[in-house]
């Protein structure tokens, strides 16, 4: 039997000309006990599907049998079988960590006498067993999802939806959710259909549907979806400093369809089973040696043919000075208390001009607050902090316009078109006349936001409201740009493109600091700082970090493996002291 | 300077666009003013119509009759049913189905036809004391004039000094005169507050409020931002609700524009100025809503728009000076009936800027602790 069957299925949402098909006639069938990713580009339906599935959604036409039943004739039926976690789980944030476990346990009926040991078993299993008493609205991010997924759980479904249930959390908060998962899938034969952006998770299933506009694109197990693309990976290795430089180059060239950077090397993918013909300029440097392919080289390289792709070359900012070694911003002596408690603790870092410089650490780690405290939105207890030689604290309106900031979550004015949002911050950042002008067509056209211009901002596609975002921040050319979680909940093209706009704006010129939960990223940065419990525990570059973790046993770790390895010395480290 | 009036008048520009676009803040304020309106316009009236009630006349003469073809033959009186006793009398009060019961004795009509003093006894449904005071208040009226006619019938002298009320400003005391104006103030204060009260708790919700906080707007601009959109509200609906009061109503405006504009102008200084103190505590556009509420209740019962704050206790009667609306109603009622101009409300004006002035300032302080 399988515990997912899917006949012929669409669904589409609105009326007349606003008539949208967010599925197009699916077929599938899931084994029970099967474990399946779904991945594709925003809006790409796989939330309408994993709705659909859970009797949330009534579809237009086609049949959905789930454990064997009809849905959502008999979703009722189904309720106590099927666990389904959707993106922004309705944890109650007033209530502890218990209430909301045993609301949850009421509302599928369990009997008192069973909940302790359901909790106890779901607590043990989520590390959340301390914070009992804690409630729900103030737990990290990560802790947050993993209260989700026990309540989630609390009834022992056969059958699991998650909707990116790992979106916005951390490495090692990911880390345990995925084992929590998995163990559902090992000891009680649960069946598992999540969607996901991170390849690494779908390449993890055993099973990967890969939806693109309403439709199955491909499926098949990771390995045999990578498998045509054997022979189209290469590398190039050692080229540390330039690999950004020589990055936009590369993807220029006839015949690649991804450049990546990775490490200290640039990993490239092409459509034929042949390496790059690099140019004689760069030839120099290395040469492509072929490498093993992986998920998201499938990923790209199928979604390549099917949307067009763009040439990033955001016009330089202002002409580079030569003064590159002074800093723009530098922070010294930080401290910031919530009451008793030290949400960064002693930080002290400098940013030179031109830089991408990355913060990264755990949830509640206080890099949103070690970033809001450079934004001037948040005072410091104690420390200095200059940006651009100022305290935007206290710095004059002057000052503040030559930062950009992008917050979590992309905040726009929802209500407002794109290219009324344009029109305000033009104006709030004191644009005039055909300068002003000149900037919102220049927003318009470089982010590719021309015929949404007319669209409210609230309805954009993910990966567009991200471009406004940007477009917003960098209206007025500022020297600094914010970028506090940029590509959370983006997929691996849009974030392709943000990071290439980013380099770009850094060849300009630009200073750019980021704050990102995707340790793949962290490669593109020149310089990190690894923050955990407010501490900075490491900076450097990329490669001087990965080296801190280099063992016999692990001779090329990853910067994820870097991250947890270092946050995991640190936490233990510091449990030991107090 | 320019750029500083840039900023606000974009910030404005982008409040009042997210209030139209929206469909759901745009019913908001069209939606429940309209409603209100008509509520209070045509339900909300001091005036007795057709008050229900029976007779339990014992009299067998002409002239009790007479009295009762009075009542029954008045607006204010439907004779519901004759009774045949006294226990159909109780019975009608006691359920509810009248709210006034005639008994007249047996001796009624040959008590005054042999120019004997006699007496008929009016019983009145206590449980709303309001409606029955007023109704005895009709009855006796009635009874008066029986009494006059019934003396000069007999040739006696009618008595001598006779009461002749006139009602200034409004002649038939038409109760709708009094209490559409008083629907503008409160609806005035109701679109003024949402409008101001709510916007900066939504763009912390959003998220936008940061956003807006690093561009080189200081917290003044924005203030001034936020403020100007309740103005502009505020003066559209109320511009409108005159206007129905006016064309709809038939409301006459006997005073002058500029002095009613010039109110207009110092109770939205006032209630904005409230506004976004309640904006900038509120974390959450819920806690913004309870405080606009928390606010507008008290207001309305203190502003004397159905109770005249004369019949306060003398510490709330103190009380009332703090609330805007009391000194708007003034301006309000002044301008309709009163042929009231701005000379006559510059003892509404001052203490109205003066709640705008302090409310502002508490404002700004408070937006900008709430920042640090």
């Amino acid at each position: 039997m399988d515990a997912i069957a899917v006949n012929d299925l669409s669904k589409s949402f609105g009326k007349g000309t606003g008539r949208r098909d967010a599925l197009k006639n699916i077929s599938l069938q899931l084994p029970l006990g099967s474990m399946t990713a779904l991945i594709g580009p925003d809006g790409a339906g796989k939330t309408t599907l994993l709705r659909l599935l859970a009797g949330i959604l009534t579809p237009c036409s086609g049949e959905i049998r789930v454990l064997d039943r009809a849905v959502p004739k008999e979703a009722l039926a189904l309720q106590n079988r099927i666990g389904y976690m959707p993106q922004r789980f309705g944890l109650y944030e007033d209530l502890t960590v218990e209430e909301n476990l045993d609301l949850f346990a009421s509302l599928h009926g369990i009997a008192h006498a069973a909940r302790e040991g359901r909790f106890n078993e779901l607590l043990t299993m989520t590390a959340l067993g301390p914070f009992r008493k804690r409630l729900a609205g103030k737990l990290s991010g990560g802790m947050k999802q993993k209260l989700g997924l026990a309540c989630t759980l609390v009834h022992s479904p056969q059958l699991l939806l998650l909707d990116e249930a790992s979106v916005g959390v951390d490495p090692i908060s990911r880390r345990e959710l995925w084992s929590i998962i998995q163990q559902q899938v090992a000891s009680r034969n649960v069946t598992v259909l999540l969607s996901t952006a991170y390849m690494d998770e779908a390449e993890r299933c055993d099973h990967v549907l890969l939806l693109h506009e309403g439709e199955i694109l491909a499926q098949g197990n990771p390995a045999q979806l990578a498998a045509p693309l054997q022979g189209h990976a290469f590398v190039l290795e050692e080229i540390d400093a330039v690999a950004r430089n020589l990055q936009a180059g590369v993807a220029q060239l006839p015949g690649v369809i991804d450049t990546v950077i990775q490490g200290d090397g640039l990993r490239i993918v092409m459509d034929k089973p042949a390496p790059p013909t690099l140019p004689e300029k760069l030839a120099g440097y290395a040469t492509p040696k072929p490498v093993a392919t992986r998920l998201e080289d499938a990923f790209v390289s199928l979604l390549f043919s099917r949307t067009q792709r763009h040439s990033i070359a955001l016009p330089a900012q202002r002409g580079a000075t030569h003064d590159d070694d002074a800093p723009v911003v530098e922070v010294k002596d930080l401290f910031r208390y919530f009451g008793d408690f030290a949400a960064v603790k002693d930080v002290a870092f400098s940013v030179r001009k031109g830089e991408i410089f990355g913060l990264l650490g755990a949830n509640g780690a206080g890099k949103s607050t070690t970033f809001r405290m450079l934004c001037g939105l948040l005072p410091s207890s104690s420390g200095t902090l200059r940006v651009a030689g100022v305290d935007l604290r206290t710095a004059t309106a002057e000052a503040r316009a030559r930062i950009g900031y992008v917050s979590q979550k992309f905040s726009l004015y929802g209500p407002l078109s794109v290219q009324q949002n344009l029109s305000f911050f033009a104006s709030a950042y004191g644009l005039r006349n055909q300068h002003r002008r000149d900037r919102i067509a220049w927003a318009l056209e470089e982010m590719e936001l021309k015929e949404y211009a007319g669209m409210n901002a609230g309805s954009l596609p993910l990966g567009y409201k991200q471009r406004l975002a940007l477009a917003c921040a960098l209206m007025h050319g500022p020297e600094i740009l914010f970028l506090d979680e940029p590509t959370s909940g983006v997929d691996p093209l849009a974030r392709r493109e943000f990071w290439a706009r980013v380099n770009a704006l850094a060849q300009g010129g630009t200073t750019c600091l980021v704050t990102t939960h995707f340790m793949e990223e962290a490669e593109y940065c020149d310089h990190l700082v690894l923050m955990s419990l407010g501490e900075v525990l490491a900076q450097g570059t990329p490669t001087e970090i990965k080296a801190k973790v280099r063992r016999p046993e692990l001779p090329n770790p990853s910067m994820e493996d870097a991250f947890i390895a270092l946050i995991e010395e640190h936490e233990q480290a510091s449990r030991r002291a107090s | 300077m320019r750029l500083v009036l840039q900023r606000v008048f974009a910030l404005a520009r982008k409040e009042l666009l997210s209030l139209l676009r929206d469909a759901a803040s745009r019913a908001v304020l069209i939606g429940p003013p309209i409603i209100q309106l008509l509520v209070f316009g045509y339900a909300a009236t001091f005036e007795l119509k057709h008050v229900p009630f029976v007779v339990y006349n014992q009299d067998q003469g002409q002239l009790s009759r007479d009295l009762i073809a009075r009542f029954s033959g008045s607006p204010t009186f439907d004779l519901l049913r004759v009774v045949p006793d006294q226990n159909g009398l109780q019975q009608a009060i006691d359920d509810k189905s009248a709210l006034m019961a005639i008994d007249i004795g047996p001796t009624f009509t040959s008590d005054l036809e042999r120019g004997k003093a006699t007496h008929i006894q009016l019983v009145l449904d206590g449980r709303d004391s309001n409606t029955a005071g007023l109704a005895s208040g009709y009855a006796q009226s009635i009874v008066a004039t029986f009494n006059e006619e019934q003396l000069a019938a007999h040739g006696a002298s009618p008595p001598s000094t006779v009461l002749l009320d006139r009602a200034w400003f409004n002649p038939n005391l038409d109760s709708q005169w009094f209490i559409v104006p008083g629907i503008c103030g409160i609806l005035t204060l109701l679109v003024s507050l949402l409008t101001t009260g709510l916007s900066v708790a939504r763009e912390r919700e959003m998220g936008t409020f940061d956003q807006l906080l690093v561009t080189p707007m200081n917290p003044t601009e924005i203030l001034l931002g936020k403020a100007l959109p309740g103005f502009l509200v505020g003066i559209v609906e109320g511009t409108f609700i005159v206007l129905v009061a006016i064309f709809w109503f038939h409301v006459p405006f006997t005073g002058s524009f500029p002095g009613l504009y010039l109110g207009f102008f110092c109770f939205l200084l006032a209630t904005v100025g409230i506004g976004l103190m309640i904006s900038s505590l509120a974390v959450t556009q819920q806690q913004g809503l309870l405080g606009v509420f928390l606010f507008m209740v008290p207001a309305i019962v203190l502003s004397g728009f159905a109770t005249p704050i004369a019949n306060m206790p003398r510490a709330v009667q103190y009380i009332t000076l703090l609330d805007p609306l009391r000194y708007f109603l003034i301006i309000l009622r002044g301008s309709f009936l009163e042929g009231g101009s701005a000379s006559l409300f510059w003892p509404q004006y001052w203490p109205l800027a003066l709640i705008g002035t302090v409310s502002m300032i508490v404002a700004g302080r408070l937006f900008r602790s709430r920042l640090s």
